[in-house]
C-alpha cells in the first residue's frame, strides 16, 4: 500500500483547516498584550527629565461621583422636540442643568470601542486602553484586571473608593475598593435588584464622609433593553427613575466634587449590544460640578464626541493621581484652564500642561508596548515617534521662551494623541471582516474537499494531482507574497498561506472533478460507479444529523445545552441503526415463512443462526451504548447560564470530601473503574493473542500499562488523604505527590515509545521439521501463477503465508492438541489483529495518562468512555457484518458516514461527561499541578497539561479512529469458530487488508477524510456562528468561547488522528518488513 | 380496487383525525377553565382516549386486519388480554426511551408517562388493531417490503410520522423563549399529535401517488 501519499494528502487536508482557522481567528479574536507596569507619582516620563511629572499639578477636585448607567444611549439623554418615543426626553435634568448652568455642566457623546460589552467597557474606561476579547496576560484563570487602572491609582493615592452595583466590578477589581456593595448582574430579566440595592445605600454614603470616589453602576436600563427593547414603556419608567437619581445626587454634591454620569455603551433598536454600530457605541457622558469649571460660552471647538478612553487621563489629572500606564486617552480639554497658570495659583493644570503630560505618558506606553509586541505596524510607529520628537522641540522652546500656549501647539498635541489612538484602534479594536470571510471560505472549501475525497474515493495514487495542486498553491502563495512586498513593503504570512491553500484546494477539486468526468466518460472503473459514489448521499440521515448538530451551534441555547444535544443526537443515531437494518430486511434472518420476492436475491449462503447472533450482538451493543450514555449524563458540569442544575458530585476532588465513609466509597469506585479499564484492555489483547512473545509492544502492554495504573491508584490515595491525619508522614506524602504521577507518566511514555519503535504484537512459533518440505503445498492456488520476477513471486507468496498463519492462529488457539496433517510451518499468534492491537494499546496508554490529569471521580467517566467506544465499534462491526452476511455489502472496507458521525458525537459527548464545558471558568486548572504540586516555571508545560486534560475525549476518540476500519474485520473471526466449520476465506481478519493494499489505503484515506469532514463542519459552523452573531448579546459569553474550544479541540483531535493513522502506517511498514524477513527462511 | 381502498382509508383516517379534535373540544366544553397548556394531562388523556376509541371502532367496523383464526370466546378474551398487556408494555417501553433521551427520571413522572401513553395510542394501538398482539408481525411490517396491504403502508407512515413528530417536539425545549408550550412534555405531545395528524393526511396521498409502484404480496 502507498503510505507516504496517504500521509501527505492527510497533512495537506489538515493544514488547509489550520490555515482557515488561523485566518478566521486572526480576524475575529483581537489579541493585545497587556503591559504589566504601573505609573507612579515619582515617574519621570521623559528620559532626561529631572522633575517627576504626575501629581505635580495638584488636584482640581477632591472627590468624584461616578454614576455608570449601563447602556445609556446618547439619544436617551439628548432632548428632542416633537412626539417623543418612550425612551426620549425622559432625562430632563440633563438639559435643564446644561442650559441653565453652562459653566457647571456639559453633555457629550461618549463613544465606546467595540466590543461593546459591559466587562470590556469597564476595563476600557478604567485602564484607558482598548481591551479586546483576549487580553494576553499572566493570569488566565481569573478575570481580574492586571493592567494599571484608575481604581488602583486612586487606591494607591489614598483615596477611599466606594463601589456599589454590578458585581462585574468586584471580579475585575477584587479587594481594591475601600468598601463595595456588589449585586448580582447575571439575570437579564431582573430589572430592579441592582438599582434598588444601589439606591438603598447611595444617598446615605454620599451624606457620610468616608469616601473620596463613589462608583455606582446601574443595570436596570441595560436589562430593560435586553428584555423589552428601548421602545417600551418600561424603558420610560426606568429612565425616569434615573432622572430622579441624578437630581438627588446633584442636590447632595459639595463644591469639591465632580459628578460624572455615563453610559458604558449604547444599544441597538432591539436592545442588544456588543458590536460596532453607532447606536451601540455612542453613549452619553454628562459632567457636572457645583463650582464652575467650564468656559462660559462654547467658545473654542469643543469636542462633539469624546472617546471612552479619554475619561481616564481626565479623571486622573483632575483628581491628582498618575495616569494609568497603558492609557491611550486624551484629556477632555474644556475641563482645564485655557490660559497658562495664573499668578500664584500653582494648583491647577492648564490645558497645555495637561496635554503635554498626557502626550508624554502615551509616548512612554507606546515605546514600552512596541518593545514587547510587534503588532503595531512599523511605519506608523515611526511616524508617531517623529511627530512626538517635533512636538517635544516645540514645547520646550515655548516653555523656555515663556510664551503663552499657542492654539497651534495645542492642536498639534491633540492631533498626535488622536493619531496614536487611531493606530491602536486599527491594531486592536476592529474585526477584520475580510480575514473572517476568507477564513470561512477556506474552511468551507476544506470541508467540501474532504467530502469529495471521501466520496470520489480518490485513491492515494493521485499523487500527481496532489503535487500539481501543491505546486499551484506554492505559486499562488509566492505571488501574493511578492505582491505584498511590492505594494506594502512587508509580508503578511496569514494572507500568503491563505492564498496558497485556497488555490491548491481549488486546483485539487477541479482535478477531482475532471478525473471523475473522465472516468465516467470511459465507463468508469466499476468500483466508482457501483459504489453509488456518483450521487453522493447528501440527504442521508447521518448527514442530516450532522447538519442538525452544526445548526445547533448557531443558537446560544443549544450551545449552552450542548452536552444534552450531543447525547440526544447520539442516541437518535444509535436507535436509527437497528431500525434501518430492519427496514432493509437485514436485521432478522429471512425465514421461509416470511415471503420475500422470489428471485430478488440469489440467496447467498447465509445461516439464520449467524444472522441471529450478529443481531443479538448488535442489540447488546446498543444496550451498552444507551446505558453508558444515560449514566454519563450524571457526570456533567453546569454552566452559569443553566439554572437549577447541580454539577456532578464526582467532579469534586476527593481531598475535599469531608465525610470519610463517602470518601472511601468514592475511592473504591474510582480504583475499581481504573482496574476495570486496565483489565479490559489486557483481556482484549490476550484474547486476540497479542500478549505473547518478546516484542517491545508486547512488553509495553504487559508491564508499563498495569504499573502506570497502579501508580495512578496510589497517587489518588495519597492525594486524597486529609492533611491532618498523617502528620508524621507529611514529607513522605509530599514526595509521593511528586513522584507517583511522574513515574506513571514515565511508564506511559516508555510504553508509547516502545510501541512506536516496534509495533508488532505478533508471536511467531516455528514448527518442527516435517512440515518443512511440504510447506507451500496446502494452497496451490497461489502457486499456480508462476512468477517472473522475484518481486512478483514475493507478491504472491505473501497472501499464501497469511492463509497459513491464519489457520495456525486458529488451530493454535482453539486446539492445543496433537498436530494435524496439513499443519503449516509456522504459527503466528496475534496476526489477525496486528493493526488494531497497537492502536488499542496506544489508546489505552493515552487514556490512562489523561485520566491521571483528571480528578479521581472521572475514572468512572473513562470507564464509560471505554464501554461506549467498544459498544460503538461493535455496533458498527455487526451492522457491517449483517449487511455482508446477507449480501448487501459492497465488499470494500469503506466506513459509512453513520459510524464516523457516531464516533465524533461520542467525542463531544464525553467532552461534557468528563466535566468539561466550553467556557473559560470551567477549565480544570488543577491538571497543571498533577506531578508538579509546587507549580511551574514556564507556561508551556502547564498549558499543554491543561489542554490535554480539556480535550482528553477528543484525543482518545481521535487516536482510536482507525479502529472503525479494523473492527468489522476483527469481529469476523467469531463467525466461523462458534457456529459451524469456518471457511478459511472468511477468517483472515486484518490480513485481508494486506491482500488488497490498494483498497486498504483508499479506505484509510476515506475514513480520515470523513473524520476530518465531520469535525471540520462543526468548526465551520461555530466560526459561522461567531461571524454572523458577532453583535449578539451572548457572543463573548457563549459563541466566542465555543469557537475557541471547538477550534482548539479540532487542532488537537486532528493532530492525534494523524498520530493514530501514522501508527497504522508504521505497523504496515513493520508488517511488510516482517514478512520479508520471514519468507526467505521458510520458502526459499 | 385501488381507488376504493384508498378512499376507504382516507375516510377512516378522517374519522381518526376528527377524534383528535373532538378530544380537544370535548373537555373544553365540559370542564371549566380547560386549556391545552394549563391542564395538559387532561388534554393528553382525552385525545388518547378518543383516538383509541375511534381507532378501535373504525378497524372493527371495517374489519381490516383482525382476522381471527378461532372464533371462540376464550380465544377472544385471551387476545384482548394479550393486547392490553402489549399496550401496557409499550407504554413502559416508550417511557424508558423518553427517559433515556433525557427526560427527568423522578420529577414529572406522570407527564412523561402520559407522553408514553399518547405515543402508544398513536403507534402501538394501530399495530394491535391491524396485526394483533404479534410482535414478530410488527417487526416484519417495518421493513421495506414488509407491507402487505395499503393499511400496512399507512401504518408505517403514521407511526413514523408520530415518532418523528415527538422527536422534533423535543427541539424547542432548551430554547430560552419562555413560552408555555416549551414546558415538558407539552412540545413533545403536541409534536407527536401533529405528526400523527400529518401522517394520517400523508398516508392516503402518498399511497395514491405511488400506487403504480406499490405491489403487495399475497396476504
Amino acid at each position: 500500500m502507498e503510505r507516504l501519499p496517504v500521509l501527505l494528502l492527510l497533512l495537506w487536508l489538515c493544514s488547509a483547516f489550520f490555515v482557515g482557522i488561523h485566518l478566521f481567528v486572526g480576524g475575529f479574536l483581537l489579541v493585545r498584550l497587556e503591559v504589566n507596569k504601573s505609573s507612579s507619582c515619582a515617574d519621570a516620563l521623559l528620559p532626561g527629565a529631572a522633575r517627576p511629572d504626575f501629581c505635580e499639578g495638584g488636584a482640581r477636585f477632591r472627590r468624584a461621583v461616578l454614576l455608570v448607567v449601563d447602556a445609556l444611549r446618547l439619544d436617551f439623554a439628548r432632548f428632542r422636540g416633537g412626539n417623543p418615543r418612550p425612551f426620549e426626553n425622559k432625562l430632563p435634568v440633563l438639559r435643564e442643568v446644561t442650559s441653565s448652568q453652562p459653566e457647571h455642566a456639559r453633555l457629550f457623546a461618549f463613544r465606546a470601542d467595540p466590543p461593546t460589552t459591559t466587562m470590556q467597557r469597564i476595563k476600557g474606561f478604567t485602564t484607558g486602553s482598548l481591551p479586546t476579547f483576549v487580553d494576553v496576560g499572566n493570569n488566565f484563570a481569573s478575570s481580574a484586571v492586571l493592567e494599571d487602572n484608575l481604581v488602583r491609582q486612586l487606591a494607591r493615592a489614598g483615596k477611599r473608593v466606594v463601589f456599589m452595583g454590578d458585581d462585574t466590578w468586584e471580579s475585575l477589581f477584587p479587594n481594591q475598593f475601600y468598601r463595595s456593595l456588589p449585586f448580582p448582574s447575571f439575570n437579564v430579566k431582573d430589572l430592579h435588584t441592582v438599582d434598588d440595592g444601589i439606591l438603598k445605600h447611595l444617598y446615605g454614603t454620599m451624606e457620610g464622609a468616608d469616601w473620596d470616589v463613589l462608583i455606582a453602576h446601574f443595570l436596570g436600563v441595560d436589562h430593560c433593553g435586553h428584555r423589552f427593547g428601548p421602545d417600551h414603556p418600561a424603558m420610560a419608567d426606568k429612565l425616569t427613575q434615573m432622572d430622579q437619581v441624578i437630581r438627588s445626587v446633584i442636590r447632595r454634591l459639595q463644591n469639591d466634587t465632580l459628578l460624572v454620569v455615563m453610559g458604558d455603551h449604547g444599544m441597538t433598536d432591539t436592545g442588544d449590544h456588543g458590536g460596532e454600530s453607532l447606536k451601540e457605541t455612542d453613549a452619553a457622558l454628562f459632567l457636572y460640578s457645583p463650582s464652575p469649571v467650564f468656559p462660559a460660552a462654547l467658545s473654542q471647538a469643543e469636542p462633539e464626541v469624546v472617546p471612552q478612553t479619554d475619561l481616564v487621563p481626565t479623571l486622573a489629572l483632575l483628581l491628582g493621581v498618575p495616569i494609568p500606564y497603558s492609557s491611550i486617552g486624551q484629556v477632555i480639554l474644556p475641563l482645564f484652564h485655557q490660559e497658562s497658570r495664573t499668578a500664584g495659583a500653582r494648583s491647577h493644570l492648564s490645558q497645555l500642561e495637561a496635554l503635554w503630560i498626557n502626550a508624554k505618558q502615551v509616548n512612554r506606553f507606546l515605546e514600552t508596548y512596541s518593545y514587547v509586541a510587534r503588532d503595531i505596524p512599523r511605519e506608523s510607529l515611526s511616524m508617531l515617534q517623529d511627530k512626538f520628537a517635533s512636538l517635544w522641540n516645540e514645547y520646550s522652546s515655548t516653555v523656555k521662551e515663556g510664551r503663552t500656549a499657542s492654539p497651534a501647539l495645542v492642536a498639534a498635541l491633540q492631533s498626535y494623541l488622536t493619531a496614536v489612538r487611531e493606530v491602536c484602534q486599527a491594531t486592536w479594536a476592529k474585526f477584520h471582516p475580510l480575514k473572517m470571510a476568507s477564513g470561512i471560505v477556506i474552511l468551507a472549501t476544506a470541508c467540501t474537499l474532504c467530502f469529495a475525497v471521501s466520496e470520489a474515493l480518490a485513491g492515494a495514487g493521485d499523487t500527481v494531482a496532489l503535487r500539481a495542486s501543491l505546486a499551484m498553491g506554492a505559486f499562488a502563495g509566492a505571488g501574493v507574497a511578492v505582491g505584498q512586498l511590492g505594494s506594502l513593503g512587508y509580508v503578511d504570512a496569514a494572507w500568503c498561506l491563505g492564498a496558497a491553500i485556497l488555490s491548491s484546494q481549488l486546483a485539487f477539486l477541479w482535478g477531482l472533478r475532471r478525473g471523475e468526468g473522465r472516468a465516467f466518460a470511459r465507463g468508469g472503473d466499476p468500483r466508482r460507479t457501483s459504489g453509488g459514489s456518483l450521487s453522493p448521499p447528501v440527504f442521508s440521515v447521518p448527514l442530516l444529523v450532522l447538519a442538525l448538530r452544526c445548526a445547533s451551534l448557531l443558537s446560544d441555547s443549544y450551545v449552552i445545552a450542548e452536552g444534552r444535544v450531543a447525547t440526544f443526537l447520539l442516541l437518535s443515531l444509535g436507535l436509527y441503526i437497528p431500525l434501518r437494518l430492519n427496514w432493509e430486511g437485514l436485521l432478522l434472518p429471512t425465514s421461509p415463512d416470511c415471503q420475500k420476492a422470489p428471485g430478488l436475491l440469489p440467496s447467498p449462503p447465509l445461516s439464520s443462526s449467524a444472522v441471529r447472533r450478529e443481531s443479538l450482538v448488535l442489540l447488546a451493543g446498543l444496550g451498552v451504548l444507551v446505558a453508558s450514555l444515560y449514566l454519563s449524563l450524571f457526570l456533567h458540569n453546569c454552566r452559569e447560564e443553566q439554572g437549577g442544575c447541580n454539577p456532578s458530585p464526582l467532579l469534586v476532588p476527593l481531598a475535599r470530601v469531608q465525610d470519610s465513609g463517602l470518601r472511601n466509597l468514592r475511592y473504591v469506585l474510582s480504583v475499581a473503574s481504573l482496574a476495570a479499564c486496565t483489565y479490559a484492555l489486557r483481556c482484549w489483547l490476550r484474547h486476540y493473542g497479542n500478549l505473547n512473545g518478546p516484542g517491545a509492544a508486547v512488553f509495553a502492554a504487559r508491564w508499563p500499562l498495569p504499573l502506570a495504573s497502579l501508580c495512578t491508584g496510589l497517587y489518588w490515595a495519597v492525594s486524597s488523604t486529609p492533611e491532618r491525619s498523617f502528620r508524621g508522614f507529611a514529607e513522605l506524602i509530599a514526595l509521593a505527590l511528586v513522584v507517583l504521577p511522574r513515574v506513571a507518566f514515565a511508564f506511559l511514555a516508555l510504553g508509547a515509545t516502545l510501541l512506536w519503535m516496534n509495533p508488532l504484537t505478533v508471536f511467531l512459533k516455528p514448527r518442527q521439521a516435517p512440515s518443512q518440505g511440504k510447506g507451500p503445498a496446502p494452497l496451490p492456488r497461489y502457486r499456480a501463477s508462476t512468477a517472473l520476477s522475484p518481486e512478483a513471486e514475493l507478491h504472491h507468496l505473501i497472501p499464501q503465508l497469511y492463509q497459513r498463519m491464519r489457520r495456525s492462529l486458529e488451530d493454535g488457539e482453539s486446539s492445543g492438541g496433537p498436530e494435524g496433517d496439513g499443519r503449516p510451518a509456522v504459527e503466528a499468534y496475534g496476526l489477525g489483529t496486528v493493526y488494531s492491537a497497537p492502536v488499542v494499546l496506544l489508546s489505552g496508554l493515552l487514556g490512562l495518562g489523561l485520566l491521571l490529569l483528571h480528578s479521581e471521580g472521572m475514572a468512572l467517566a473513562f470507564l464509560l468512555l471505554l464501554l461506549e467506544g467498544t459498544a460503538l465499534l461493535h455496533l458498527h462491526a455487526s451492522s457491517m457484518t449483517l449487511a455482508s452476511l446477507q449480501g448487501a455489502h459492497k465488499g470494500d472496507f469503506s466506513v459509512p458516514w453513520l459510524s464516523v458521525l457516531l464516533w465524533d458525537l461520542a467525542a463531544t459527548q464525553f467532552f461534557h461527561a468528563t466535566g468539561h464545558l466550553p467556557t473559560f471558568p470551567s477549565i480544570q486548572w488543577g491538571a497543571a499541578f498533577v506531578g508538579f504540586p509546587q507549580g511551574h516555571v514556564g507556561t508551556l508545560l502547564p498549558g499543554s497539561l491543561v489542554a490535554l486534560n480539556t480535550f482528553s475525549s477528543h484525543i482518545l476518540f481521535a487516536v482510536g479512529c482507525p479502529l472503525l476500519l479494523f473492527w468489522p474485520l476483527v469481529c469476523e473471526v467469531q463467525a466461523p469458530r462458534r457456529g459451524f466449520g469456518g471457511s478459511e476465506r472468511n477468517a483472515v481478519m486484518e490480513m485481508r487488508l494486506r491482500e488488497r493494499p490498494r483498497e486498504f489505503s483508499t479506505a484509510l484515506l476515506q475514513l480520515a477524510a470523513r473524520c476530518l469532514c465531520v469535525k471540520g463542519a462543526q468548526v465551520l459552523a461555530s466560526a459561522l456562528a461567531a461571524a454572523i452573531l458577532r453583535r449578539h448579546l451572548m457572543v463573548w459569553k457563549v459563541f466566542a468561547p465555543k469557537l475557541m474550544f471547538e477550534a482548539a479541540g479540532f487542532v488537537l483531535a486532528t493532530v492525534f488522528t494523524l498520530v493514530g493513522f501514522a501508527l497504522v502506517l508504521r505497523v504496515d511498514f513493520a508488517v511488510s518488513g516482517w514478512f520479508k524477513r520471514l519468507i526467505p527462511e521458510q520458502c526459499r | 380496487m385501488w381507488d376504493q381502498e384508498i378512499k376507504g382509508m382516507a375516510s377512516a383516517h378522517m374519522f381518526i383525525a376528527s377524534a383528535v379534535f373532538v378530544g380537544t373540544l370535548l373537555p373544553a366544553i365540559v370542564a371549566e377553565k380547560f386549556s391545552v397548556y394549563g391542564s395538559h394531562l387532561v388534554w393528553v388523556y382525552s385525545v388518547a382516549g378518543s383516538v383509541a376509541a375511534v381507532n378501535v371502532a373504525v378497524f372493527w367496523l371495517l374489519g381490516v386486519g383482525l382476522v381471527a383464526k378461532k372464533n371462540t370466546l376464550s380465544y377472544k378474551v385471551s387476545r384482548m388480554v394479550r393486547s392490553g398487556l402489549h399496550f401496557t408494555l409499550s407504554c413502559f417501553f416508550y417511557h424508558i426511551i423518553v427517559v433515556l433521551y433525557g427526560a427527568p427520571l423522578l420529577e414529572s413522572v406522570l407527564e412523561t408517562f402520559s407522553l408514553a401513553v399518547l405515543l402508544s395510542t398513536f403507534t402501538t394501538l394501530r399495530c394491535l388493531c391491524l396485526l394483533g398482539p404479534n410482535v414478530q408481525a410488527w417487526i416484519r411490517v417495518f421493513s421495506r417490503d414488509g407491507a402487505m396491504s395499503v393499511w400496512d403502508t399507512s401504518l408505517q407512515i403514521t407511526t413514523a410520522c408520530s415518532v418523528i413528530g415527538a422527536w422534533l417536539g423535543a427541539f424547542p425545549i432548551p430554547l430560552d423563549w419562555d413560552r408555555p408550550w416549551q414546558v415538558w412534555p407539552i412540545s413533545c405531545t403536541l409534536g407527536a399529535t401533529f405528526g400523527f395528524l400529518s401522517g394520517l393526511v400523508i398516508a392516503p396521498v402518498w399511497i395514491h401517488w405511488h400506487r403504480k409502484q406499490l405491489t403487495y404480496k399475497s396476504k
